[in-house]
């Protein structure tokens, strides 16, 4: 804190996003495990991007000599295949490679998609009150009432199975945290003083609630969004292994521990691995997230 | 507090009947007719169809369906399954002790593990056990349960041979059911070796459904204890000479159980979703597999009902939690 302090004349001023980007990272990079997670998040976007060059095998070519060949320590495996392969002698790393696009993709969709329509809602909710603030809330403590994985499950029931449809029912079952949080915050922020001088000035009420408060209410919605993103890769992949996301032959992580279910006390390997991969970025992701909130958090910032 | 009560009552009943809106629409937007599939694969002659129309009441107003319905459900009434012609209700009753007997011994795995560990790591902060019992705590609470259920199943079913993979008990023992409950069952029915077999296959699903809620107590333990252990009654006793064991256990354990409370009363709803996984994983029969083997079965009328059902169940638990709140915490009753 000190060093940024004294020398104010070097590096970025104060006020400015690149110091703001600055001083939120001095904050971030003093909690190890969010920059551990931050790492790790940032080896999988590789893999994802680089799929295709990375990965040892095509993600569907099936090798016919080699059905459940085990990992490579293990007798019997070898170097072609380092985690071993599938029922249909699908290299079982590659395919997990592959999955981190779809992981990736599935949190950034449904985020994306819940935080957008959470935000307006809320803002809308916390800034006109009145009954379209209770409809609004009363809507959300009925989504709220289901267990939010039953409730996701019986949309793509009602949609038809499917990634995109599993998203769309994930990004619904979210909304609500999204909805609650930006209103209590506008709610608080409305009485402020720069809100009255800036509808003085004459701002109408579409910039004030886009432009004026907003931007003061984003630090928990930041947090919220990174914590949904994990969220919405363990609820996809719990669908896929329910059979209701993505299908197979789909590389996705938990489609891919749904068909290697009945081989598990004969290859664990086949469920071992695509299975620690949805932990392990789960985990980086919600490592970051208590990061975000450290360094976002002005209260306790400061103690 | 009766005040208190009431307004938190008066907020349920626009969501009750919200959960029943949203429950009889999903069985009127679900693809596929519900009669054709009554029919099977024989399929329904016009007249037979206009029959069981009738008969289900398709033929009516929407609106009037919807109230016949509510009607239903106000009466303890919620249809006949499709699949098992037996009344929904009946059904979810009979298989709702196995849910709720897994959910209280995860609810106590939970605690028993959850609770110790937080105190410990807010009494021990900064040091290598709180880093450790915080990392775990984290990565409890990432789990992909299903995949963790997976795991123990090759563990100690597959290599060691230690616990069954799944059920309720090993076939070899039959019994009338007298309280639902398993465990109590197997007791009474002094078979030998009966309530041994019911424990062994309880304790997987238990720790599987457990993983969950133990991280997210022992964190919220953990940070509950510390805000208290900074207040300064907190100091005062330290200075009056009290035992740390005292102060920590008599002192800060009391105010930081109020947080505790209020996890209590959120796991429910990730209790009955994980219920879900960790049914389906170990075969349990309980509410949470019956529900989606009746969605996949397209036994919509068991999912209206199984809907409904679950829904109060969560609502009513978190207004008991609202309710112990109150009586634990007296200003927050206003």
């Amino acid at each position: 804190m000190t060093d940024l302090a004294t020398t104010p004349a070097k590096g970025p001023q104060p006020g400015t996003f690149a110091y703001q980007l600055r001083e939120f990272w001095h904050y971030f990079r003093e909690n190890n495990g969010a920059v551990t997670g931050l790492g790790f998040i940032l080896l999988i976007t590789v893999l994802a991007f680089g799929a295709d060059f990375i990965a040892p095998h095509a993600p569907h070519e099936q090798y016919r000599d080699h059905l459940l060949q085990p990992p490579v320590w293990q007798a019997g495996g070898s170097w072609d295949f380092l985690l071993g392969t599938d029922a249909v002698g699908r290299d079982v790393l590659s395919r997990i490679i592959h999955g981190s696009r779809y992981s990736l993709f599935i949190g950034l969709v449904v985020v994306t998609l819940s935080l957008s329509t959470g935000i307006t809602l809320g803002l809308v909710a916390g800034y006109v009150q009145g009954p379209l603030e209770t409809f609004i809330m009363r809507v959300m403590d009925i989504i709220l009432a289901f267990p939010s994985l039953l409730l996701a499950l019986v949309l793509v029931a009602l949609l038809g199975p499917g990634l995109m449809n599993a998203m769309i029912a994930i990004a619904f079952v979210l909304l609500p945290h999204f909805v609650r949080l930006t209103r209590a915050s506008v709610i608080s922020e409305k009485e402020r003083d720069y809100v009255t001088a800036s509808k003085v000035a004459g701002a109408g009420h579409i910039r004030l609630m886009f432009v004026t408060i907003l931007p003061n209410c984003m630090g928990p919605l930041i947090v919220q969004g990174t914590l949904s993103f994990s969220t919405a890769i363990l609820d996809a992949a719990a669908l896929g292994f329910l059979g209701m996301g993505a299908q197979p032959p789909t590389p996705e992580w938990g489609t891919m521990l749904a068909e290697a279910r009945e081989f598990i006390l004969r290859a664990w390997w086949v469920v071992s691995f695509p299975g620690l991969a949805i932990l392990l970025t789960v985990l980086s992701i919600n490592l970051m997230g208590d990061g975000l909130r450290d360094a976002l958090d002005p209260k306790l910032k400061r103690s | 507090m009766i005040r208190f009560f009431l307004t938190k009552l008066d907020l349920l009943i626009p969501t009750f009947i919200g959960v029943t809106i949203v429950a009889f629409g999903f069985i009127r937007l679900l693809p596929g007719d519900p009669i054709l599939l009554l029919g099977g694969e024989r399929g329904v002659s016009p007249e037979r169809y206009a029959e069981l129309q009738h008969q289900l009441g398709f033929d009516r107003h929407i609106i009037v369906q919807y109230f016949d319905f509510l009607t239903g459900v106000l009466q303890g009434d919620l249809g006949t399954s499709f699949s098992t012609k037996q009344p929904v209700m009946e059904e979810f009753l009979t298989l709702f002790p196995a849910t709720v007997e897994l959910s209280i011994c995860a609810m106590i795995f939970a605690t028993l593990i959850g609770l110790p560990a937080g105190i410990l790591a807010a009494v021990k902060r900064g040091t290598a056990y709180d880093h450790t019992v915080m990392g775990i705590s984290l990565t409890g609470y990432s789990m992909p349960i299903f995949w963790w259920g997976l795991l123990l199943i090759i563990l100690f079913s597959g290599m060691l041979g230690w616990t069954p993979v799944s059920g309720r008990i090993s076939f070899m023992f039959f019994f009338e059911p007298v309280t639902g409950f398993m465990l109590i069952d197997s007791l009474l029915s002094g078979q030998e070796g009966a309530f041994r077999s019911a424990v062994s296959h309880l304790i997987l699903p238990t720790i599987v459904l457990g993983t969950i809620p133990m991280a997210v107590i022992a964190r919220q333990t953990r940070s509950a204890m510390l805000e208290v252990l900074g207040e300064d009654y907190i100091r005062t006793a330290r200075a009056k000479g009290l035992s740390p064991a005292r102060i920590i256990g008599l002192h800060a354990l009391r105010n930081a159980l109020i947080t505790v409370i209020t996890v209590f009363g959120l796991q429910v709803g990730v209790l009955l979703a994980g219920a879900i996984l960790t049914e389906t994983i170990f075969s349990w029969p309980g509410v949470g597999k019956w529900i989606v083997d009746s969605i996949f079965r397209r036994d919509y009328q068991s999912v209206q009902g199984g809907l409904v059902l679950i829904a109060c169940i969560v609502m009513v638990v978190n207004l008991l939690v609202d309710l112990t709140y109150g009586i634990v915490n007296p200003r927050i009753r206003r």
